[in-house]
């Protein structure tokens, strides 16, 4: 067991660590807090050391009230939604499939995990042109190609096109959180189901499905926290336009663009309430991670 | 494996895994590819995938106009930076966290997680009045501090349960034949953690350099690195795919070489050891 000597070296060597933290995590909070009680322009003047003027719940009421909040609210369901279903069917098909035995595993695995390591706004600015460019991007090609007329995907299908790039994104994550969790699948259980002459639809969904229920949760869980602040990838392609206005966009907005600090930092309490929501579920799957 | 997987059906799924494979890694293949076209060919139609004239002009041209290099040096040191100084503050707290736990580690390390959560953009505006306050803005000491404090729940996390599977025995052992405390952290659990100081240490630098909300939002020119960099590109004029590519595989061809390297630690580090 540990001595007297040990835990109390061990409390000074956690210190930095928690006190960083802390601070990290109290200081900037608090100042959000105070400034969404606040009315707050820089441009007109108000600052800090003026003393800011006391609104009350004002600026909560003004965030929900203005026509742009439901709008971004849908807009950033529609693509945390759309994202997560895809890379989570996708994910458990891909990582099924890598798990198979076939020529060339560990090639074919990097090419697909390989796209969690571009950079957001590489990603974006790629697909933007690339890719999706209504005249010279190889979707349009490839719609020419068919015969088809090439779509101007970023405005005619804004929220697509966004999920599709996130997708492309978080499609790697899922996947080898997947696959890593199904090499851990009993394999004597799915031979003796097949030797009973289970279907191959019955053993995925008795055996392969509920044995992957804890991945797909966490997958679902961390993914939604990242997904909650996309923000390079929306900045760089449609900065916001065409139904695209996810709220953590239209924070962004109203600190940068309106520079409205007050009214910015209630949609900013609002969020953090958001994701908290989230977390609070993560945490507790980590948690009991952490009792065996 | 009891049961020998027949021929034809590993034929199949060799089939369908390349081309899955291929068709996800198509973008970055195309934009490498395109890299090293002219700007004409780049937008050739059809597009060409062969027979076009191989060129490295693009390379020379991003390097020559926007200073390249200057971006690229400005990522490796706020990424490097955060990193180091990321362990340098949570190897001793993950060490007590793992071997000398208390009733509240568990809470610790939970509320510790709990500050990655919150969203950046919530306090965006407060951070900026911090970093004009302290002179910190667009400067790489500010990115380094940030990026530092907003992956170091990862970091302590990822050495934590790294740190845990160190057998607790070993260390028993070592007391009872009258090891110090600076002995057994010096001789016998920093050998057996560097594995996974690595492993942290590569894939935080991976997360760092590909953070996209604080460098493109505190950054202006002077310490812009390369996500900045590159989002320059969102309003291009005239004929730009080719360099646009040469810039972007610049961009990730470091960090695709590094990301291969931690495939397996990015799910432990990612899932905060609760997928293994």
């Amino acid at each position: 067991m540990a001595t007297q000597h040990a835990r109390s070296a061990a409390r000074v060597m956690m210190a930095p660590a928690v006190i960083l933290l802390l601070g990290w995590m109290l200081v900037p909070l608090t100042m959000t807090l105070w400034f969404s009680f606040t009315r707050y322009l820089p441009m007109r003047g108000d600052s800090i050391e003026r003393g800011l003027d006391w609104v009350g719940f004002e600026n909560y009421v003004r965030f929900i009230g203005s026509s742009s909040f439901w709008p971004s609210v849908q807009a950033t369901l529609l693509i945390v939604g759309g994202v997560l279903v895809i890379t989570v069917i996708l994910g458990v098909l891909l990582a099924i499939l890598l798990d198979q035995p076939f020529w060339g595993q560990g090639i074919v695995r990097i090419l697909v995990i390989a796209p969690f390591f571009v950079m957001p706004t590489v990603s974006a600015l790629v697909w933007k042109n690339m890719m999706m460019d209504p005249v010279n991007g190889m979707l349009a090609h490839l719609w020419r190609f068919l015969g088809m007329t090439p779509v101007s995907w970023l405005s005619d299908a804004s929220v697509q096109s966004i999920i599709l790039i996130v997708s492309w994104q978080w499609l790697p994550f899922a996947t080898l959180i997947l696959l890593t969790a199904i090499q851990s699948l009993d394999r004597e259980q799915l031979e003796a189901a097949e030797m009973d002459g289970a279907p191959v639809m019955a053993r995925f969904w008795h055996i392969v499905l509920p044995h992957l229920g804890r991945a797909i949760t966490i997958v679902v869980l961390i993914q939604t926290i990242f997904l909650l602040s996309i923000f390079a990838e929306i900045f760089v392609t449609t900065g916001g336009s065409f139904g695209t206005r996810t709220l953590t966009y239209l924070i962004f907005q109203r600190v940068v663009d309106s520079q409205n600090i007050g009214l910015g930092s209630a949609g900013g309490v609002y969020a953090i309430i958001l994701a908290n929501i989230v977390a609070i579920f993560l945490m507790r799957i980590v948690g009991k991670n952490l009792d065996r | 494996m009891a049961r020998a997987v027949t021929t034809r059906r590993k034929i199949a799924t060799t089939v369908l895994a390349w081309a899955i494979g291929l068709l996800i890694f198509f973008p970055i293949f195309w934009t490498i590819l395109t890299s090293f076209k002219t700007e004409a060919q780049a937008i050739n139609n059809p597009p060409l995938f062969w027979g076009f004239d191989f060129t490295l002009e693009n390379y020379a041209v991003v390097q020559e106009r926007s200073d390249y290099m200057r971006f690229l040096w400005n990522s490796v040191i706020i990424a490097g930076g955060s990193t180091i100084l990321g362990i340098l503050v949570a190897v001793p707290a993950a060490w007590s966290m793992a071997f000398v736990p208390s009733r509240r580690t568990k809470d610790i390390l939970l509320w510790m997680l709990s500050t990655k959560m919150l969203p950046a953009v919530g306090v965006l505006y407060p951070i900026s009045l911090i970093f004009v306050e302290f002179n910190l803005l667009d400067t790489r000491g500010g990115l380094i501090l940030v990026l530092m404090l907003i992956n170091l729940p990862i970091i302590v996390w990822m050495l934590y349960t790294y740190f845990r599977e160190i057998p607790a025995e070993i260390l028993e052992a070592a007391r009872m034949d009258g090891a110090t405390l600076k002995a057994e952290i010096l001789y016998v659990l920093t050998p057996m953690a560097i594995p996974g100081i690595a492993s942290t240490l590569l894939l935080n630098f991976i997360l760092a350099w590909n953070e996209a909300f604080w460098t493109l939002n505190l950054t202006a020119a002077s310490a812009a690195p390369l996500t900045a960099f590159i989002a320059s590109y969102s309003s291009p004029e005239g004929l730009f795919f080719a360099k646009l590519s040469a810039a972007s595989t610049m961009a990730i061809a470091p960090i695709l070489i590094l990301g291969w390297f931690s495939q397996k630690q990015l799910v432990r580090g990612l899932t905060f050891g609760a997928v293994k």
